[in-house]
């Protein structure tokens, strides 16, 4: 599966939406249903599976579908 | 000037009872609610038993991603509370939600959801701590989440004194509308600590029944062989209602609250006063409060947890409060077949001293077949119902700390 399809699975899940709804432009907070505390768990969500830590500076700039994919791919070296 | 407090919705979520036809039914007909844990594998326990809801799912009720963030307590106070929300038939869009607090209980909270992050700091660090952990686990949460669904502003808080809780909080609803801060409340309580490491707790303080073979027989109020209480979760929520708005909307009142007493101990942390005399000031504080004598109570729903020490004292202290009259009154405890809901004892116990009041009907003391003599020899309804006039009835509660509550029921009588 790939980092983009896995990031999506992962969004769908923590916060119940579907896949139509989780497009490259869709915020967390503003389209997605997601409170401040969603925001976090996500970041956990992404850390896990993938494997990679985020820091808190860089957590607080993953607000989107897009920033998600984006900066996970640049810490795997995609 | 006080005003006028009635009851006008009950809901109950139990392993007694679904909805309080049911659970009323069963408490009539002496049905236990108590059977081997099967939540977990309760076999390294020594009190493999509880009364326990079982084949609980909770997307039965919520949405998957609402249910994962709200503890099993706030699930099944959230359940109880559309129950008596529906039941009271209050059309909450033609009133003020300014003036509908909410104050409910619970003893311990969110003790599943404190163990589970508390397994995933030890194995996976404090990183992957859920950041829900903390608003899921605290016990004013139920409060919080009822407020916020049904969009109700009034005063808005949870009350804790362990097994005194739901009493303490439904005692306060009742003056809260007394005097004028809120015209509605929904009250009660919610608990959920069948777990591993509350079972151990209450096992290793020797406060709990061991009769695992024997689950339905296993909660003995009053009985020379009863031998600890027997866990309990669920909830039981109540909507109080100022007397004028009540009438006003033609509400269906099932009775009046007329009192409340409490009081506090001041001996020991888990047991309670041997005289009793705690229990007694509670009683009494609420006949006055009432502005009755005690002569005119009809039934008392007793605390009654079965323990050896408790059962004795609030005995003795329905004894010094009530004298010869002791006799002559009409005493149950229902935790012989719900087994002990904690902070959610008093709400759903007083539900069923309301149906008492409301049915002249007072359900039975299962499982008691030898009355612990010389102590206990009032009448405490063993084994079967007993139909006759109740007008004015108390139900008790009791915490460990000491704390006391006693609730006075009145039958509404226009």
């Amino acid at each position: 599966m790939s980092v983009e399809q896995r990031v999506k699975e992962i969004i769908m899940d923590e916060l119940g939406v579907e896949e139509a709804a989780v497009v490259p432009g869709a915020s967390f907070i503003n389209d997605l249903g997601a409170d401040s505390l969603a925001t976090v768990e996500l970041v956990m969500k992404f850390e896990d599976e993938f494997d990679i830590k985020i820091e808190e500076e860089d957590a607080e700039k993953i607000t989107t579908v897009g920033s998600a994919i984006e900066f996970i791919k640049k810490q795997l070296g995609e | 000037m006080k005003r006028r407090v009635v009851v006008t919705g009950m809901g109950v979520f139990t392993q007694t009872g679904k909805n309080v036809e049911e659970f009323y039914d069963n408490l009539l007909n002496g049905v236990s609610g108590i059977s081997r844990i099967e939540r977990f594998d309760p076999s390294e326990l020594s009190v493999q038993i509880a009364g326990e809801i079982k084949n609980y799912e909770a997307e039965s009720y919520f949405e998957r991603n609402e249910a994962k963030r709200l503890d099993r307590f706030t699930q099944y106070a959230l359940i109880a509370a559309e129950s008596a929300i529906k039941d009271s038939l209050l059309d909450l869009d033609t009133i003020n939600r300014d003036k509908f607090a909410v104050i409910t209980a619970s003893g311990i909270g969110g003790m599943e959801t404190w163990q589970s992050n508390h397994k995933i700091l030890l194995e996976k660090g404090p990183r992957r701590v859920s950041p829900l952990f903390i608003p899921m686990m605290i016990s004013d949460i139920a409060a919080g989440r009822i407020s916020m669904k049904w969009n109700l502003k009034g005063p808005n808080f949870s009350v804790t004194s362990a097994c005194a809780s739901s009493g303490h909080a439904i005692g306060t609803a009742f003056r809260t509308i007394q005097y004028g801060d809120a015209d509605y409340a929904i009250c009660g309580g919610a608990e959920a600590v069948i777990t591993d490491l509350a079972i151990a707790g209450f096992t290793n303080m020797k406060a709990l029944s061991s009769r695992n073979d024997d689950p339905v027989h296993a909660s003995r109020p009053f009985d020379k062989d009863r031998d600890g209480f027997v866990m309990g979760e669920g909830s039981g929520m109540l909507i109080l209602e100022d007397y004028e708005h009540a009438v006003k909307r033609g509400a269906r009142i099932y009775a009046e609250l007329a009192g409340i007493g409490f009081s506090g101990d001041a001996k020991d942390i888990v047991a309670p006063d041997p005289e009793g005399d705690g229990a007694k000031r509670a009683m009494l504080a609420a006949v006055a409060d009432a502005g009755i004598k005690p002569e005119d109570i009809d039934h008392i729903n007793t605390h009654g947890t079965a323990t050896p020490t408790g059962d004795y004292a609030e005995t003795f202290g329905i004894k010094k409060a009530f004298g010869e009259h002791s006799y002559k009154i009409a005493i149950n405890s229902t935790k012989s077949m719900t087994g002990h809901l904690l902070g959610a004892a008093g709400a759903v116990e007083l539900i069923g001293t309301i149906k008492a009041v409301q049915t002249d009907t007072v359900h039975p003391t299962v499982n008691l077949d030898n009355p612990d003599l010389p102590v206990c020899d009032l009448d405490y309804t063993p084994h079967k119902f007993a139909k006759r006039t109740v007008r004015y009835a108390i139900s008790n509660t009791f915490g460990f700390g000491g704390h006391n509550a006693s609730i006075l029921v009145k039958k509404f009588e226009g």
